[in-house]
Formats: structure tokens, C-alpha cells, sequence
């Protein structure tokens, strides 16, 4: 029986909800413990980021570690941005002895978008190596370079990304083959808005007989505004948003003159939307669950998940 | 350089329209200042950006490049990279101390003497109001 | 080749505020190639290095000269004449010709550029960088596109999710890119090779890079 809780969900066949938790651009755990408290009882796992979009915060490790001392199951998100294969081995051993069972391996944005664009990005390794490594270190009990592991193996439960909105469209589906083959167990995508996109993909995911080898949940974030519809859609490399959503959101705040009100009705829109696409999400064969982002705005997860009848 | 002296400017006009334009201005007996001292450049795009640093260095107050009228080049496009040369100078000049506004790019055409004559006497004037007298450096 | 920028002009004056008598010393092979540092660029340089000077009000005097490579004492002992007169020597070579200068003359060797990278010239006037110097080539299996020098992640299993909606990287930082794995994929569609990058390429061995310190290369064979 694993420790970790997302992997029992996925493995009971339900509709898996995992959320996003922000750090903190500070030292203050109470953040992370308010976060906990909002969350809990409304996913099956949840994720802290890792210095998401090279902005420095609290690291993700000790989120997580804080978000486990409050019940959560965390997933602790990894980047090759900032260390290299040493730390990073370092850190799912610690992980792992903090009671994390659950690990997401990225690649990591480049540190040219964050606040502090003159670090040396390390890149050391790539995403599907990180993968490969956990593996190697819970499966063989050896580390990358061969040595034994010497003692108990963080038994992780292996997760990675994929984007299927991004090109070279056609190569998506592969990669997330590469990654499978390396050794993910699950996968969360990109923010899904283009569904006949995501169907085009996951068909491929299907094609390629991955579906009864990898968990996917398709990643969904609700919209604030339609300045941050509009933001996403033109500055945000590998995000496809149609722009009929963008209109949805503008049309939402129309003749309202009151700010607060207006505020309200496109959030009231953007939770719509998203809970619309979910609810497509579960129609399509092989996804398992949805992974909310609903970044800053943590507090729009409960009511999500309850309007899309997920708990 | 002495305050009162006139200032010196250098011309360098391509054969096929400004240096057609100031033989002409003299043709027509049009008034333009003497201490303009015209360079014949087979085309402005053989200007090189030393020939405006070095006319600067041999104690030019201000420098003409002039070419042919866009699309009308003989050599087809040799003003237009001409001109790009000389923006590139005129923003590397303040940098050495120099005013930008002592060079500068004029298009014109070989039937305009009286544009060449206008010309001359709107650089000199240009050259001589700087720093309150016509030398550079004083 | 090496690419290289020279560097703003206000940096290259101060760097020479003490010196009264300077020998400009530029690179006839690459730098020259990319316009930052050959006989050409040394004119300009000297000349309007002169001009800044003399508004000032205090004059440098400038030699100027340019060999056919700063990296190689063969080419710049002839000059070791000229450069013992002088207060110090203003090098428009790459970073190279200023190491090789410094370990031969005793007095300082400026940079005049700011070295870059190994690139080719994509036409005139533009330069790209291709090549990152690794150590441990695997062009042969990648269609001839460098993921380590024309990819900002360095992946080996790529591209990122951050590929635009045309095909650039997500890095802007240098005006916009082709994303290098987009390129990859596409060239070896052409090779009929895409069975290349279906497979997982291993981790890189960066002991063969700059990362496991500076390189020597050796040949035995053809020591005097």
C-alpha cells in the first residue's frame, strides 16, 4: 500500500482533483499553512511549485513539508533550472524523509522571465533524465552515476509535464512516450482552454498505447480578468487561448459600471469556463483527474470543484 | 580653433546628383558660403564611416554627406546604406563630445542647385550657432 | 568562427583614461569577419578615440596596427617593439588575443570587445551562435543542430513546453530564436532519421565542457 495518496486515487479509477500551491515570496510558513487549510479538503494531492517562472520563493521542498504536517498529500515539484544532478538527487532523498511521496520533474522556465536574469541557469539535467533518475534511485537503489544507494530508497511516485499546445504538435505525444519509457508514472499538462486540441492529443496519447501505461490529468487555471485572458493568450509561450474565451470575458464585465461588481462577474465567468472544460475533460478517454491552477487565487478551488460535481 | 573663425564643412556629394547639384548652384551663380570644400564621391555609398571620423579629426566644424534622391541612386541603393553609416555616426558622435547636429544626410537631385545651395548655407549657419562660435572645441 | 561586440565606447575611454600612448592592436581572422575588430574597425576606433580624446582636452596618442592572428606568438612577436613603447596596448582581438598578449608583454592589455560565443555567419551584418564547444560532439545524431549551443535549456530530449505558437523559443533575451528541438525535428524528418530523437538521449558528461575547468588539447606527435 503506497504512502502516497495521489497514487491510490488514480489506482481506485476515480476522477483525481490535484490543486497548485504557491509559495510565498518570504519566510512565512503560515502562507503555506492557510493554503493547507483552504485545499485540504477539496483535493487528493497538492502541488508547490518550484521557483515557478524563475521568481525566487520559499522552496518547494519545505512547502511541501509543511503542506504534509497539515494532512496534504504533496507533490513536490522539481526543476532543472536551478541545480544540478548532485542537489537534485539530494533532494528527493530529503524529500523523501520528510514523508513526500509524490515528485513532479520538470525542465523549469528560463531564468530570463523570472527576477533575476542574470543567474546561470545550471541545466545540468533535462526533465526526462530527472525522470530516469528517480526511477533509478527507487527501482535499482542506485544513484545516476551507478554508485549504490546505500539503505532505505525514496519509494516516489514519478510524475512529469507535457504540452500538447505547443509544436512541434505532431512530436507531443512521443515525448510523453519518452517520458513514460523513463519512468513517469503520471503526468499533469499544460492549461487546457483549446479542448479539440487536447482531444487531437490525447487520440495520439492512445494511438501510441500509453493510456493504460500513465495517469494524465489535464491541467485547467480559471481566469480573473480578461486582461489576464488576453495576457496569456499573447505573452505566455505554449498557451493556446482561443479567443472566444477571451470574449466570454469581456463580455461578462459589460455594462457594469460598479468596479467591484464587474470584478465579480468575470470571476464568477472565468470559474464558469473552467468549470465547463472540466466537465468536457471527463468525457475524454484516459484522463484521469484535473490539476488546478488557479494561481494566487487559491480560494476558487472548493468552488470549482464542487460546481463541477467532483466532490 | 578661434571662436571668431569661420566654420569649415565638408561635403561629400556623389557624382551623379549633389556633386551635378553644386556644379550647377555654380552655374546658375547661386550664393552659397565659400568654406564649404566639396569631396566627389563616385557614389555616398562608397563613405565609409572613417571619411566623416577623419574630416572631424583634420578640423572639419560640421560634415555634408549628400546623395541621390531615394529610388533614384545610380548605383541603386548605395544612399540608402550611406545614410544608415551616417545614423550610425551621428549616434556614436556625442559620445566623443562632437554635437550630432554637425553631420547630416541631405537627398537631393542633380537638377536641385538651388537645394545644394541651401543646403550649404543651413550647415554653415547650423555649425556656426554651436558652442556660440564655429570651432568645436571652444 | 568567434564572434565578438565591441564594447560601448564610454567603457573603452575610461578603460584608457590613465595611458597617453596606446598601440591599438585589432585581429585579422574572425573578428575581423564579424566587423568588431579587424584593421577596418581599429581606424574607426583610433580615430574616434582621438576626437573624444581631444574634447577633453587630453590628447592620446594612438599607433595602430592589426596582425593576422592575436592568438599565436608567431604574429605578434614582430610587434614587440612597437608594444614596449607604449603604456599599454588596447587589443580588439577576442579574448584570446588579450590572454595571449598578456603572457608575453608586460604592461596592460586591454579588451577592447566582449567575446561571445562560436557562430556562423548568417549574413552580412548578423552572426549566430552554433557551437558551444561541449567537448563531446553529437551533431551527427541530431540532424547538424546543436542542442547545447542553440538551445537555452541545453536539453537532450526536448523541445520544453515553451515553444511559441511559430516556433521560437520561449528566451527572448536575444531577439527571437527558433526553438533548436523544432529545428531537430524538422531536419531529421528530412534525414529520414526521426527515429533518433525517439529514443532518450543520456545525461551529458559536462566533465568535457568548461564546466570541468579550463581545457588543453594535446597533440604529442607534433611537439618540437
Amino acid at each position: 500500500m503506497s504512502d502516497s495518496n495521489l497514487k491510490r486515487a488514480l489506482e481506485s479509477k476515480k476522477f483525481v482533483v490535484t490543486a497548485e500551491c504557491g509559495p510565498p515570496k518570504s519566510a512565512d510558513r503560515t502562507v503555506i499553512e492557510k493554503k493547507a487549510q483552504l485545499l485540504k479538503d477539496w483535493v487528493d494531492a497538492a502541488n508547490v511549485t518550484d521557483n515557478q517562472t524563475a521568481v525566487t520563493r520559499m522552496s518547494s521542498l519545505a512547502a511541501c513539508a509543511i503542506l504534509k504536517s497539515f494532512g496534504l498529500d504533496p507533490v513536490f515539484q522539481i526543476t532543472c533550472r536551478d541545480r544540478n544532478r548532485i542537489a537534485l538527487q539530494s533532494d528527493i532523498l530529503g524529500a523523501y524523509a520528510l514523508g513526500i511521496r509524490n515528485v513532479l520533474c520538470l525542465t523549469g522556465d528560463h531564468q530570463s522571465f523570472g527576477n533575476h536574469p542574470q543567474a546561470k541557469g545550471v541545466f545540468d539535467l533535462d526533465s526526462v533524465h530527472l525522470i530516469e533518475t528517480v526511477r533509478k534511485m527507487r527501482d535499482e537503489g542506485k544513484f545516476l552515476s551507478g554508485d549504490e544507494l546505500v539503505g532505505e530508497r525514496p519509494a516516489m511516485f514519478i510524475g512529469a509535464v507535457e504540452n500538447p499546445f505547443a509544436p512541434p504538435y505532431e512530436f507531443r505525444a512521443l515525448r510523453l512516450k519518452k517520458k513514460v519509457e523513463a519512468g513517469a508514472q503520471f503526468i499533469q499538462t499544460q492549461i487546457v482552454y483549446n479542448i479539440q486540441r487536447f482531444r487531437e492529443f490525447m487520440a495520439r496519447v492512445g494511438d501510441l498505447g500509453l493510456l493504460d501505461r500513465v495517469y494524465i490529468l489535464a491541467g485547467v487555471s480559471p481566469i480573473k480578468t480578461p486582461g489576464a485572458a488576453k495576457y496569456m493568450r499573447d505573452n505566455v509561450p505554449g498557451l493556446d487561448v482561443p479567443n472566444e474565451i477571451v470574449e466570454r470575458m469581456e463580455a461578462a464585465g459589460k455594462g457594469i459600471e460598479d468596479k467591484k461588481a464587474r470584478a465579480e462577474a468575470w470571476r464568477q465567468e472565468g470559474i464558469e469556463i473552467c468549470v465547463e472544460i472540466i466537465q468536457q475533460l471527463k468525457e475524454i478517454e484516459g484522463v484521469s483527474g484535473v490539476h488546478i491552477m488557479a494561481i494566487e487565487w487559491e480560494d476558487a478551488v472548493p468552488e470549482i470543484v464542487k460546481r463541477a460535481g467532483l466532490r | 580653433m578661434s571662436a571668431n573663425a569661420e566654420p569649415k564643412i565638408v561635403a561629400f556629394c556623389c557624382h551623379y546628383c549633389a556633386f551635378a547639384a553644386a556644379d550647377l548652384a555654380g552655374v546658375l551663380r547661386l550664393k552659397y558660403p565659400p568654406n564649404v570644400h566639396i569631396i566627389r564621391l563616385p557614389c555616398t555609398g562608397k563613405l565609409d564611416a572613417l571619411y566623416v571620423l577623419k574630416a572631424f579629426e583634420a578640423g572639419a566644424d560640421g560634415v555634408i554627406v549628400a546623395g541621390c534622391l531615394e529610388g533614384s541612386c545610380h548605383f541603386i541603393s548605395g544612399n540608402i546604406r550611406a545614410k544608415k553609416r551616417v545614423l550610425a555616426i551621428k549616434k556614436l558622435l556625442p559620445k566623443l563630445g562632437i554635437e550630432p547636429e554637425r553631420l547630416e544626410f541631405f537627398n537631393l537631385s542633380s537638377a536641385q542647385g538651388d537645394r545644394f545651395a541651401q543646403i550649404a548655407r543651413e550647415m554653415v549657419e547650423r555649425v556656426r550657432v554651436l558652442k556660440g562660435g564655429g570651432g568645436k572645441f571652444s | 568562427m568567434i564572434v565578438a561586440d565591441q564594447k560601448p565606447i564610454e567603457e573603452i575611454l575610461q578603460m584608457l583614461e590613465p595611458y597617453r600612448r596606446v598601440l591599438f592592436l585589432g585581429c585579422q581572422s574572425c573578428v575581423a569577419v564579424c566587423m568588431a575588430g579587424g584593421e577596418k574597425e581599429v581606424g574607426l576606433l583610433a580615430s574616434a578615440v582621438r576626437l573624444a580624446r581631444k574634447s577633453q582636452g587630453r590628447p592620446i596618442e594612438i599607433t595602430e596596427g592589426a596582425v593576422k592572428r592575436q592568438c599565436d606568438d608567431e604574429f605578434n612577436e614582430p610587434w614587440r617593439e612597437t608594444i614596449e613603447q607604449q603604456e599599454a596596448v588596447l587589443s580588439l582581438a577576442c579574448g584570446v588575443g588579450v590572454n595571449k598578449l598578456s603572457e608575453r608583454f608586460d604592461l596592460p592589455i586591454l579588451p577592447a570587445l566582449n567575446t561571445k560565443f562560436f557562430g556562423e555567419v548568417e549574413r552580412q551584418g548578423v552572426w549566430t551562435e552554433v557551437c558551444a564547444g561541449c567537448g563531446n560532439c553529437i551533431l551527427h545524431l541530431t540532424g547538424g543542430i546543436c542542442p547545447i549551443a542553440r538551445c537555452a535549456k541545453n536539453l537532450l530530449n526536448g523541445p520544453c513546453g515553451g515553444v511559441r505558437a511559430d516556433g521560437t523559443c520561449e528566451v527572448l533575451q536575444n531577439g527571437p530564436r527558433p526553438c533548436a528541438w523544432v529545428l531537430i525535428y524538422e531536419r531529421l524528418g528530412k534525414l529520414n532519421q526521426r527515429q533518433n530523437i525517439e529514443n532518450i538521449f543520456t545525461a551529458k558528461d559536462w566533465s568535457s565542457d568548461r564546466h570541468g575547468g579550463p581545457r588543453r588539447r594535446v597533440r604529442e606527435d607534433m611537439l618540437l
